[in-house]
């Protein structure tokens, strides 16, 4: 693959695959071999091509990488433009996974950046197995944790119930919002996942609905009304049509309803940009802060592809608001995590509890965050959905479940239950611990 | 007609008048390496208003290798121009200039070309015309920012003679509430309460601000008017407050979650109001206390607050006017917060008076300075910022270099990222010496190596620190020799870009003055030199 190149092109990066270096890891062989590999045989893929996902593959693809897959689900928007390079005017509502690729392989000859303009669901096992490296540039903690739990899906052990390290994909994750970022390095198996570190992704803070619809105090809680309670009631744009964020004239309805509610309370405040803010809750992005963080996730996906250097270890926090801060340390491996830790998962309740605590606990607590859960179990020797929301006649048939208690569904103390969840490709595994009444 | 300018959602973190001194800002790049392109597209990107490539190189293989805005047939041209036209693309808003000429050349014929710029941004020069420049510009206070990437290591350096920043847009901050002192129609709202005789409703949603203030004055009255001081007393504090809550018939407290806000904000409720020292050392500033016709607006708002600090603020800045969000109804939360604007706007008309006065005295017009600007001033008076950063020459001379804080550094037994700065400078050295930086080509490498160690002597002995370098640094730098990972020109990119866009707004807090990155174990110090 040499015939795209041009004399000197690779003699920067060069200097360091074909030099030794004291602080390089001890796998590291100098040699120009390196550079064929990742020339050639480096696999990687690219999730997001959006703010970062624009950075990542530009940066990749200079350090000499040509082998990348892209995926995104979303189009071109104009907002879109003033960050993420790849974009032009005339590539509004097309796919970015499939203009950013074209724009990558046609300005850096020798590129083979291979567009998917889908979601990450779509795929299974068989595709992800394929990469080196998964690099994830998201705005979504949900996708984080989906593709996740598919590295860690794909982990084979040992006899000696250790990490075989061949089915090991490191994750390099790098995400942003306004000054604030970080870049993470997950060895599934390994080091931390994102599920060990769960709490590092607060939940987000929803304002109390009775504070939304009977004291407001701030130009927020009005504009949540009109999004939360107004929207589905009035219909303004017809039936099942949902409140787009990215619709001016769905927020143009939406502040001039909550301008009027504020109105009512004297709450000032109300803006356009404010309500968009809160409508899409979003912290706007900045190409400043996307250039560091895509390029310190670049850094690393370069030192995990050669060895050239030690690999993070393994989160760094970036903020410039004042001055230049970085915060670098090891992010723990949670010994039981539901995610990586092969160890069972355990939930304790009392027979009388009803199942929607149990929706609830999974939903709420700060270590599984899950958003919809669904709930299988196995009863005389049959698998029964005990509940399920994300179909929807399923829904209807098993809603009904919510209000029984634990002993009327027939549940026993250390009944192995699985949890479906759009956090997770495959279901979790719980065993259940009962208590009845008589034990407390 | 929505243009993607409008759009903007940066300029949601740095305001209209933010994106306008953006738009209005003049952008000068030395110099079109991958550093340098990287940073003036996080600069184009959200619209900076013009920029300028000097560069007098033309385009090599290995530029176009880690450079996204050179392409393959630019191999051979000027590589400002090639520059300046793939960076153009990004942003028909911005427009876009160049010189093929080197730095060097344009300090010695005109100097004073760079003196219309609002920044200039430095990569890849030369220690001695680095030195050059960075005179001219300090002479004529022209804001530089060097940038650099070297390897795995990034540096950048900020060199502003003096930088005022109004909006700080501080990460977490004390609300100033002035309940240690609070002000006539604080009082006298809460005091137009009762807690005892108020119904069920009213009581759970009475702001916890209402609820401290009247347990307070309960204390301070039992207690000869004096607040609670150590941890202990706020801790009783707080036990009065929990005896507050409303029962049930059954004698269990309510659920009133105004009163476990109140018991949480104690703490911070009872802080102090006083005057930061960084805001009291702008107030004894000579520029405040020397105010002449050529003042910038600072220092005579400074000067303003100052003196209503010592009059109508009996010792406090002018206050704030917001309140947090807590647990309330919407009409004494409403009623709440216009106590605090009112008082807040009183606080703005007084300062006003004496800017007025101060307009008057030094022959300046009154709309000189607007109302606006006033409000702001006063709002953000606890975040104030002087940045007065020392000059490249202050840095470079053995009489004036902070030598005891470098030696600090390197004593450090856990390796302290400043060791990169003092490599770069024996780099720098280096070329100085031979004319080429260690390691750049293949067959020097490991020739290099105890010349650079020498050259790492010599500076170190220069400057009179004793502390040992380990041999590991030399071998690492002359590995480096001089590439330009594309990542870390990225990094630097943005960062620096991020810099660029502080000095421009006059927001945020930039630098002061030094930043090393250290892209092998993704740390970085910031270190004043």
């Amino acid at each position: 693959m040499t015939g795209v190149d041009w004399p000197h092109r690779w003699a920067h990066v060069s200097k360091i695959l074909t030099r030794p270096g004291p602080f390089a890891h001890p796998d590291f062989e100098a040699c120009p071999e390196m550079m064929d590999f990742l020339h050639d045989d480096c696999k990687l893929l690219i999730i997001g091509a959006g703010g970062l996902g624009c950075e990542l593959l530009k940066d990749l693809a200079l350090l000499g990488f040509r082998n990348m897959d892209v995926i995104d689900m979303d189009t071109i928007d104009l907002s879109n433009l003033n960050r993420q390079f790849l974009f032009r005017k005339k590539d509004i509502g097309k796919p970015k996974a499939d203009v950013a690729a074209e724009y990558i392989n046609s300005r850096i000859p020798g590129c083979k950046v291979i567009p998917h303009f889908t979601k990450i669901q779509d795929f299974d096992s068989s595709f992800y197995r394929q990469f080196h490296i998964v690099v994830c540039g998201l705005d979504s903690i949900i996708a984080r944790r989906w593709i996740n739990g598919m590295l860690v899906s794909l982990l084979k052990y040992n006899d000696d119930n250790t990490v075989d390290q061949s089915s090991i994909i490191p994750m390099v994750d790098g995400g942003t919002e306004g000054f604030k970022g970080n870049a993470r390095v997950i060895l599934p198996g390994v080091s931390a996942c994102v599920e060990c570190t769960l709490e590092l992704y607060p939940p987000q803070v929803n304002f109390p609905m009775c504070t939304i619809a009977h004291t407001p105090r701030l130009p927020e809680h009005c504009i949540e009304y009109v999004k939360v309670l107004l929207w589905p009631q009035e219909k303004p744009f017809g039936e099942g049509v949902e409140l787009d964020g990215d619709d001016p004239a769905h927020i143009k309805w939406v502040y001039d309803k909550a301008s009027e509610r504020a109105s009512q309370y004297g709450i000032s405040g109300v803006t356009y940009r404010l309500t968009q803010g809160v409508v899409k809750r979003i912290i706007p992005a900045v190409a400043s802060t996307n250039a560091v963080i895509a390029a310190a996730c670049a850094t690393e996906v370069f030192k995990l592809a050669t060895s050239c250097c030690q690999v993070l270890n393994n989160y760094v926090n970036f903020n410039d608001t004042e001055g230049i801060y970085t915060y670098t340390f090891e992010a723990e491996k949670k010994d039981n995590c539901a995610a990586c830790s092969q160890i069972p998962q355990h939930l304790t309740f009392s027979e009388d509890d009803k199942l929607q605590d149990v929706v609830d606990h999974l939903k709420e607590s700060a270590i599984y965050q899950l958003k919809s859960p669904g709930i299988i179990t196995t009863i005389d020797g049959k698998n029964k959905t005990l509940f399920m929301s994300t179909v929807k006649c399923i829904e209807d048939a098993t809603k009904s479940n919510l209000k029984k208690s634990l002993k009327e569904l027939g549940l026993e103390n250390g009944q192995e239950i699985y949890v479906a969840d759009p956090t997770t490709p495959n279901s979790l595994l719980f065993r259940l611990q009962l208590a009845s009444k008589m034990d407390d | 007609m929505i243009t993607a300018k409008t759009l903007s959602k940066a300029k949601r973190l740095w305001g209209d008048h933010g994106q306008s001194a953006l738009e209005g800002a003049k952008v000068c790049l030395i110099n079109a390496t991958a550093t340098g392109t990287e940073i003036l597209k996080n600069l184009i990107l959200p619209g900076v208003g013009s920029f300028t490539i000097i560069d007098g190189k033309r385009v090599s293989g290995e530029d176009v290798g880690n450079n996204f805005f050179l392409d393959q047939t630019s191999i051979g041209k000027s590589r400002a121009q090639v520059a300046t036209e793939l960076m153009q693309e990004l942003n028909a808003d911005v427009s876009g200039d160049f010189v093929d000429e080197t730095a060097d050349n344009l300090l010695d014929n005109s100097p004073e070309f760079f003196n219309k710029f609002t920044i200039v941004v430095a990569t890849s020069l030369s220690e001695k015309i680095l030195l050059r420049l960075a005179s001219h510009l300090w002479d004529n206070e022209i804001p530089l920012i060097i940038c650099r990437s070297y390897g795995f290591i990034g540096y950048v350096r900020l060199v502003v003679r003096e930088h005022t920043v109004i909006e700080s847009h501080p990460d977490n901050v004390h609300e100033d509430l002035r309940l240690d002192r609070p002000f006539p129609a604080l009082v006298e709202f809460c005091d137009s309460f009762n807690l005892d005789t108020m119904n069920k409703k009213e009581h759970s949603h009475t702001p916890w601000l209402v609820i401290i203030y009247k347990y307070l004055e309960k204390w301070k009255q039992q207690h000869n008017g004096e607040s609670p001081k150590n941890y202990k007393e706020k801790n009783q504090l707080k036990e009065t407050i929990r005896e507050g809550f409303r029962k049930n018939e059954d004698g269990v407290p309510e659920d009133e979650e105004n009163f476990d806000e109140a018991i949480k904000n104690v703490n911070t409720a009872l802080l102090a109001t006083k005057v930061p020292t960084v805001v009291e050392a702008i107030f004894s500033d000579s520029s405040t206390n020397k105010l002449h016709f050529e003042s910038k607006p600072f220092w005579i708002l400074a000067q303003a607050v100052k003196e209503f600090v010592h009059n109508e603020g009996k010792g406090a800045l002018p206050l704030r006017g917001s309140i947090p969000d807590m647990t309330a109804d919407s009409e004494r939360y409403i009623q709440l917060q216009n106590v605090y604007r009112q008082q807040a706007k009183l606080d703005v008309d007084a300062v006003s008076n004496y800017v007025q006065n101060l307009l008057e005295s030094i022959g300046r017009p009154q709309d000189n300075i607007t109302e606006k600007d006033i409000r702001a001033f006063c709002k953000n008076a606890s975040f104030l910022c002087l940045l007065r950063s020392r000059s490249l020459e202050q840095e470079y001379d053995v009489s004036s270099a902070k030598i005891a804080d470098i030696a600090m550094h390197l004593e450090d037994t856990d390796d302290d990222d400043l060791v990169f700065y003092v490599m770069l400078r024996a780099v720098d050295r280096f070329f100085t010496e031979y004319n080429r930086y260690p390691g750049y080509d293949m067959d020097t490498v490991e020739s290099d190596i105890p010349k650079l160690k020498t050259c790492l002597s010599k500076w170190l002995q220069e400057y009179g620190i004793n502390q040992n370098i380990k041999d590991e640094y030399v071998h690492e730098l002359c590995r480096y020799g001089a590439c330009e990972l594309h990542s870390v020109a990225a990094y630097i990119g943005g960062a620096a870009a991020q810099e660029v866009i502080k000095v421009i707004t006059s927001q945020f807090v930039p630098i002061n003055n030094t930043y090393i990155y250290n892209g092998m174990k993704q740390t970085s110090l910031t270190v004043e030199l």
